[in-house]
């Protein structure tokens, strides 16, 4: 499988490349046009702060491309977030593929969320042999609330968007690269797809 | 329902696992990819590398190491030791690292906290505190491996870090580091409920009660041991049943 990850320097790149050796896959690292658009699959990885990665990702005219792809897409934690229309964090303008807004956590709990939280109301093959309540690993300040492409929530402490399924468009707000055997057979899943 | 983390601190020296009793007395403890896998298997919810010589004798990180561990574990893990700059932790998070810790550096050069959460994010940055109590002084902040009293007070540190961008803290007690006799619950619980961001409690674990209270009396987020699950003289899987019963949600 022709197997491509969008580079434009996000800062998990490494860790989800080693979550796919692991599973014997041998991912290309890439911000060529014709090399992102020939690909069987693409993953979109992200940590960090969006306003710094949409400059990235428009340094490199990615922006212009990713809303055009057909392939099956993975979009995971900021990477997930960039898909959306808007975020609170540096009220910047994102991708605009899934018409959904990015806000911040307003609660008592501690922010980031950080650490291992369950996934409930699996509705995706993405989700194919994971069980209602499994553990993902995440660390975020924004998320994306309930919507209508939700199809995985988690509680921090009102339900949000864990995971989205838009046309070819699937994220993740976890990190399954990090989330231990779980993360690697979701990641598995979409390889699948 | 967000978990409490149990996360063994792996002190390295030289590629080698160590742990220091008191930060004296090191005790050679294994190889770190192999504990670290080890500790994966066993239901550690993170780990913490911590380069121990690094701030004391000036000498880069251990990227190489760092990207050995990324490629064979498949849960989130801390780096930290002799940060002192921007480049260093670009390194480390280029090689798989989730976060990195900070200590000396931020007291040499808080701005250092801000630069690096605005950079790569609050979520990757987590400040290290090294803190001792005196009749006299009260909780202070140390630095440079706990070896030179600085002018802050522990409380007040942790909040001027956490509003320069720092996304977590490790308050690690002297007092208590290597006693066995408990985490330092006032300390621990005065910073958790000063600082909106999560709190590692580390420094004095000897037994499974002592996490109970770390997370409900101190309110800790997660809590940190290095030879107590070295040695083995405390399990992982027998800890955290142990949580779950005493009504601490725990990922099993």
């Amino acid at each position: 499988m022709n197997l491509v990850i969008v580079d434009y320097k996000a800062g998990n790149v490494q860790s989800v490349m080693f979550a796919l050796e692991r599973l014997g896959i041998n991912a290309t690292l890439s911000c060529d046009f014709e090399t992102i658009k020939s690909a069987d699959k693409v993953i979109f990885p992200g940590v960090g702060e969006a306003s710094s990665a949409m400059a990235q990702l428009k340094a490199r005219n990615l922006d212009k491309l990713l809303p055009t792809l057909e392939q099956p897409f993975f979009g995971v934690c900021l990477g997930m977030q960039l898909l959306c229309q808007h975020s609170e964090e540096g009220d910047t303008d994102l991708l605009g593929i899934i018409p959904l807004a990015v806000k911040r956590f307003e609660t008592d709990l501690k922010v980031p969320h950080m650490g291992w939280n369950q996934l409930e109301k699996l509705q995706s093959p993405l989700f194919a042999g994971i069980n209602e309540g499994e553990y993902a690993y995440y660390v975020h300040s924004y998320y994306v609330p309930m919507s209508e492409y939700t199809i995985a929530q988690t509680s921090y402490p009102e339900p949000f968007s864990a995971a989205l399924h838009y046309k070819n468009f699937y994220a993740a707000q976890f990190h399954p690269e990090k989330s231990g055997p779980a993360g690697s057979q979701i990641l598995k899943n979409f390889l699948a797809l | 329902m967000l978990t409490k983390r149990i996360i063994p601190c792996l002190d390295i020296k030289d590629g080698r696992t160590v742990k220091g009793v008191r930060f004296e007395n090191i005790r050679d403890a294994g190889d770190p990819v192999e504990l670290a896998k080890w500790y994966a298997a066993q239901g550690a919810d993170e780990l913490v590398f911590l380069d121990i010589t690094a701030t004391n004798e000036e000498r880069k990180t251990f990227a190489e190491l760092v990207r050995d561990i990324a490629r064979h574990i498949d849960i989130p893990f801390t780096v930290g030791g002799g940060i002192s700059a921007v480049a260093d932790v670009e390194l480390l998070l280029q090689a798989g690292a989730d976060k990195v810790s900070i200590n000396s550096a931020a007291i040499k050069n808080p701005k250092l906290v801000h630069d690096l959460a605005s950079r790569f994010g609050s979520q990757c940055v987590t400040v290290a505190i090294d803190t001792k109590y005196t009749e006299a002084t009260g909780w202070k902040v140390y630095t440079r491996a706990g070896t030179v009293e600085t002018e802050y007070n522990t409380v007040d540190w942790a909040k001027k870090v956490v509003e320069l961008g720092a996304g977590e803290i490790l308050l690690t007690s002297m007092n208590n580091d290597g006693t066995k006799a408990g985490f330092a619950l006032d300390i621990t619980k005065a910073v958790s409920e000063a600082v909106s961001v999560p709190v590692i409690a580390s420094g004095g674990a000897g037994n499974m009660q002592h996490f109970v209270d770390a997370f409900n009396k101190a309110h800790a987020d997660a809590a940190l041991a290095a030879s107590l699950f070295h040695f083995r003289e405390l399990e992982i899987p027998d800890l955290k049943r142990f949580l779950k019963a005493q009504d601490v949600d725990v990922r099993i």
